[in-house]
Parts: structure tokens; C-alpha cells; sequence
């Protein structure tokens, strides 16, 4: 199918159509002072004409003079919330005579669509299907949002100083599967269809091919956005590095600095653990289970047998580290970051990811 | 399937082993549960306590044994507190089994050698069983078991049969004797000069205190066996057993999932490690 494009105009025309396929619609929506995904009902809600500045420990949304729909490159959730819920019930248990019953809570199917999402957080959630639905028992309620979902991811045409990507191979250009691919222009949107239902969607908005101009365009302002890149993370040999300096000096300087909060995981899009937790009712005839997102930094994650495995905040961090860029290889096949700089950015101490792995992956006696 | 889905499951009997140590014996409530119901030795259950919470246990009995399966706890937190109170007749949840094996067909042939220290010696007793049942499948059978103190040891009735079984030796040692002890005192360690061993044809399964097996390793290395041939049952904190949660894990392994049965080259590079 030839690359089309859609005049500034078809957007909200976009939204009606994912609309009119009876599904949740999610874009990127201001409130609170940041960007995040929310449901919308039409095109104007999507936080428009905004810019962000991100920078280590500090985010920003000013007014944004280009105008642009997708100015904000990402806030502090991506897509991870809209798939694997924050928290929900999980099973229900009533006592019964000699015994209890057990009640799934099952996965119920949510037809949604989301607009505006980033290749970084496609990315994400392409390694969060590995994590949930690859293994021998899927997540069904997380597989019940996933498995149908409709994506409309828009490629990043400028980068905050903290997003890293391009050095990951994961953006500014989406590379995770999607249905319709956006490059924001001036004028409109530069569109590709990378699915069935993506080119259906496409000709039933009567998108019309897009000139070579317009294709060129948007091979300038990737590459551009590739280039203004100020961080990386390099990958290769990482893992390697990292086990062989589990007692780096930097470990414990790093955790002079961390103030174990967790904020870094819980803004990491592919982060997933999770934790469960029970609740009687008062008259003690009903139960419930819930699952929640959990954090490598609480205290209870390293809880073995009555002690902590990880009392101090060296170890958390290291285990947050080696895991997000080292165990992530063996797991699932790829380091577990994206390039996104959440963490960075959230940071309320300002540690920044591409530093710490650049200072790890040295061995202690050359740095 | 939801893999959070748990099955009441009734105490059938409830056994002192040592203080603070107890065996349940359990039967899922649901008959075609039960029936349909097969664990391989070194796996383990999530154990639910109503409204409170979940406890991963291993499986300590015979899995040739389809009428029930037993889990030894030893009462250390929240949730084994209540088990702690838990008696005959009462309901559980139960969800399982979850995780690896012994590899008792790909050791077959071999000696073994189970070193457990402590409350170890329960995720290994299904593996002695099935190995003492197919005796002629293996060769000679060593099992060294440490605790602290006599009151400390469990199966006592186990070990005294096994010890009875032809081409099997059991020995025994504490930390802290007291009159009644008579085997051994100090660490599992002092107890291999009294090991035959042929490296070549051994294997070995361990259990227990990460410093005990870490020691052991060195040991057991030092005198020519392979580092493959030795399997160790690892704990971390397993919440979910499937694999999701992410709290159990071991450098890039998840305890849950790939463990909590690894050989020792799987997980070399963090085994012992502070903090991992």
C-alpha cells in the first residue's frame, strides 16, 4: 500500500472512526501539568499545542509556538496502564459450609484503540507481551485488553533531551507492531498502514497518497530527531559488564544519591512486577485478591523466609539496574529498556540511566 | 485459565516434625481435583490461607502417592503464623504445582549425593522416595543432612528407613549436640572425607543454607565432580509462581519458573552474591 496522507483535518475523522468500531479510544490527554493517556470522546481533547522539557529530575509542558497535535514526546505513563491495570481483583473467595468457593475474576474483553502512541512505548509493550503472554501461563486479563487492541502509534519528530531510543534501535521510527503509523508534518500526517484493518481504516478516511515531498519530509525530521538525541545506552556487551561489576565502587555512590522511592519503576514502561494482596471483609464470609503493580525498591519484594534478601538501597538499585539491562537479555530475549527516559526524568534525585550504566560497565580499576 | 485461580484444599492430618516445623497432609476437596492431580519431586504449591495470604511451600511426599501430598512448613511469618493454628479439617487454598524438577531421570545410573541442611531436607524427601522406590536405577545414595541442634531434625522415622535401604547411607550431623545426639557434630561439610566418591558418575542434590551449598560446591568441585552435575533447590521470594511478579528473581533466572531445581552453572554467576 503506498504511503498516504491525512490533511490536518481527517484527524478528528480518525477518532470517529475508532470510535464507530465500538472501542475505548486513549490519546494523549494534559492534566496535572503532564501528558498521559486518557480516554477521549473526540479530537479536541488531546492535549494540543504543547511542548514538553525534560530534563533530569524536572518536566515541563509549556505552550508549544509550532502548534503541533503530538508535541509532547511522552509524559509519565506511557501505555503500560491501559494493559496491565495499576491494580485489580484478581479472585474471589466466599466461605462456604466446610469449605469456600472460588470466583475468577474473568478477563472480560475491552475492545480499545490508542492514538498518539510512541514507538518507545510500543516497544514497551511488545516486551510486556513477552514477560506476560509468552510464558506457559498467559496473564488473561492483561492478553483480554492486549490481544485486540488497535494502535495508532505517531513517530517522534522531536525528541526531549532525556529520550535515548535511537541508540536502542527502538524509535524515533516505530519498529514495534502497530496498525497505523502517523509522522506529524506541518500540514498533516504522513500515515502508513502496517496492518489489515490499519489499511482499512486508512482508505475509509480517503487519506490520499502522500507526495514525494511529503515523504521526504518525514525521512528529514526522523533522522533529525534520531540526531538530536543528546543521551544513549549501548547495549551490546552490557549484561556482560554489568555481572562482572556487581561490587563496583559506583554501586555505593549511587546509592548515596537514590532515595529509593521507586518512582523510576513505576514510570518504566516495561517494568511488571507485581504483587498480590488480600482483603477480608468485616464479617469475614468474603475474600478478595488483588494485584497490583509493585517496585523492586520496597522493601517487601525481597522478603525471603523472614528476612530481606535486599535491605539497603545499593542492592535495590543494583537489582533495578542489572535486571532492567542484564537479566532482561536471558529472560526475554532483549535489554528491558526502551530509551524512553522516564526514569530519568522522574527521578527526584536526578540519577540518570545512561550515566550509571556508562560508569558500571567500566571496571573499577580503569575508571 | 486464570493462573491466580486457587482449589480448596483439606488438612487431612497435621504432624509435629520440630519446633516450629509441621507437616500437613492434604486432599484438594474436589475429587476430580485430586485425581487429576500429579507433581514431580523439588516442585512446589502456593499455599493460600483465607482472606490472608500466600506461602510457596514445596512438596515433601512420595508423588507416587495420588491419594494426597504433604507440605512441611515452618512457622517464620504471616502467614505460616496462621497455618501454625491450622488443624485437621480445615481449608486451604491451593494452587500448584509450580516450577522445576529434580532431574531424577538424567541422573539415573549415577551415585547420588543429597547434601540438606535444615529445613532443606523437604523439597529433596519426594526425590529420596522416588529414588529409594527405583533403587536399581541408581547407584550408591548418600544423604548428609545438617542442623542446629537435635530438636532441629525432622523425618527422623525417614532417615532411619532409608539408612536401612541396601546401598544407602544417611548421615547425620548438628551444631549443637545435646545427650540424646549420637551421629555426627558440625557442618554437612566435615562429612564428605566419609564420602566415597566417583566423580566421574556422581551427582548431586542440594538443599539448604546458600552458604552451606556454596561451601559444598567449592568442595564438591575441588574433588573432580562437574559443576553440571550438581542441581541446587533455590528460595527466593516466589509470590506468583507463574513468572509475572518478578520478585524471585536470581540474576536472569526466575526462581518460579526456571528454578526453584538449577544446575549450578545456570545460576554461577549470582549464586552467593550478597544482596542478589
Amino acid at each position: 500500500m503506498p504511503t498516504r496522507f491525512l490533511d490536518r483535518s481527517l484527524l478528528a475523522a480518525l477518532v470517529e472512526a475508532l470510535l464507530r468500531r465500538g472501542r475505548t479510544v486513549y490519546g494523549p490527554v494534559s492534566a496535572d501539568g503532564a501528558i498521559g493517556f486518557d480516554e477521549i470522546h473526540d479530537v479536541t481533547e488531546l492535549a494540543c499545542a504543547l511542548r514538553d522539557v525534560q530534563e533530569p529530575g524536572r518536566y515541563r509542558i509549556e505552550a508549544d509556538p509550532g502548534g503541533a497535535t503530538f508535541g509532547v514526546a511522552n509524559g509519565p505513563s506511557g501505555l503500560k496502564r491501559l494493559f496491565l491495570a495499576p491494580s485489580e481483583s484478581v479472585l474471589a473467595v466466599a466461605r462456604g459450609v466446610g469449605t469456600f468457593h472460588v470466583e475468577d475474576r474473568a478477563a472480560q474483553p475491552e475492545p480499545i484503540a490508542v492514538l498518539g502512541a510512541r514507538p518507545c512505548d510500543l516497544a514497551a509493550l511488545a516486551i510486556q507481551d513477552r514477560v506476560l503472554l509468552g510464558g506457559r501461563y498467559p496473564e488473561p486479563r492483561y492478553g483480554a485488553r492486549r490481544r485486540d487492541a488497535f494502535l495508532v502509534a505517531v513517530n517522534c519528530t522531536r525528541a526531549a533531551s532525556t529520550c535515548f531510543c535511537a541508540s536502542l534501535g527502538d524509535g524515533p521510527e516505530v519498529t514495534a507492531p502497530h496498525d497505523v503509523a502517523l509522522t506529524e508534518l506541518a500540514t498533516g500526517f504522513v500515515a502508513h498502514a502496517s496492518s489489515a484493518r490499519g489499511r482499512v481504516l486508512l482508505d475509509e478516511l480517503g487519506a490520499r497518497e502522500a507526495s514525494a515531498a511529503e515523504q521526504a519530509e518525514e525521512r528529514a525530521a526522523l533522522a533529525r530527531c534520531a540526531y538530536d538525541q543528546c543521551r544513549s545506552l549501548e547495549p551490546a556487551g552490557l549484561a556482560d559488564a554489568l555481572y562482572a561489576n556487581l561490587d563496583h565502587p559506583r554501586w555505593d555512590e549511587v546509592a548515596e544519591r537514590c532515595v529509593a522511592c521507586g518512582n523510576c519503576t513505576m514510570v518504566c514502561p516495561t517494568c511488571f512486577c507485581q504483587t498480590t494482596s488480600d482483603h477480608l471483609s468485616l464479617d469475614g464470609e468474603r475474600a478478595e485478591r488483588t494485584r497490583s503493580w509493585d517496585s523492586c525498591f520496597t522493601p517487601d519484594h525481597g522478603y525471603v523466609h523472614g528476612k530481606n534478601y535486599r535491605p539497603h538501597t545499593r542492592e535495590k538499585y543494583r537489582q533495578w539496574l542489572t535486571h532492567k539491562l542484564a537479566g532482561w537479555v536471558e529472560q526475554f530475549g532483549r535489554s528491558g529498556c526502551v530509551g524512553c527516559g522516564r526514569c530519568i526524568t522522574w527521578c527526584p534525585a536526578a540519577i540518570d540511566l545512561t550515566e550509571e550504566a556508562a560508569a558500571l560497565r567500566v571496571a573499577p580499576r580503569d575508571a | 485459565m486464570n493462573p491466580y485461580t486457587i482449589h480448596p484444599a483439606r488438612i487431612v492430618e497435621r504432624r509435629p516434625d520440630a519446633q516450629h516445623i509441621f507437616t500437613f497432609r492434604m486432599r484438594f476437596v474436589d475429587p476430580e481435583v485430586q485425581s487429576a492431580y500429579r507433581f514431580q519431586p523439588g516442585q512446589f504449591n502456593m499455599l493460600y490461607v483465607f482472606g490472608v495470604g500466600e506461602v510457596p511451600i514445596s512438596i515433601s511426599s512420595d508423588p507416587a502417592d495420588l491419594d494426597g501430598f504433604d507440605h512441611t512448613v515452618r512457622i517464620v511469618g504471616r502467614v505460616t503464623g496462621l497455618l501454625d493454628h491450622a488443624e485437621r479439617g480445615d481449608v486451604l487454598g491451593l494452587r500448584g504445582p509450580y516450577g522445576s524438577p529434580w532431574p531424577l531421570d538424567a541422573i539415573a545410573g549415577n551415585d547420588v549425593v543429597v547434601v540438606t541442611g535444615g529445613l532443606g531436607c523437604a523439597p529433596v524427601t519426594g526425590a529420596i522416595e522416588y529414588m529409594i522406590r527405583r533403587r536399581a536405577s541408581y547407584g550408591r545414595l548418600t544423604i548428609v543432612h545438617g542442623v542446629k541442634t537435635p530438636k532441629d531434625l525432622l523425618y527422623r522415622e525417614r532417615f532411619d528407613r532409608w539408612k536401612r535401604t541396601p546401598d544407602t547411607r544417611v548421615l547425620l550431623t548438628v551444631d549443637q549436640p545435646d545427650k540424646t545426639w549420637h551421629y555426627h557434630v558440625g557442618v554437612p561439610l566435615d562429612l564428605f572425607d566419609a564420602i566415597e566418591l566417583d566423580p566421574a558418575r556422581t551427582a548431586v542434590l542440594m538443599c539448604g543454607p546458600e552458604i552451606m551449598m556454596k561451601l559444598a560446591i567449592r568442595r564438591l568441585v575441588a574433588a573432580g565432580i562437574a559443576p553440571e552435575a550438581i542441581y541446587l533447590s533455590l528460595e527466593r521470594n516466589m509470590r506468583c509462581g507463574v513468572g509475572h511478579c518478578g520478585h524471585c528473581q536470581l540474576g536472569g533466572k526466575f526462581v518460579c519458573k526456571d528454578g526453584p531445581i538449577l544446575p549450578y552453572p545456570a545460576v554461577r554467576r549470582w549464586f552467593g552474591a550478597a544482596g542478589f
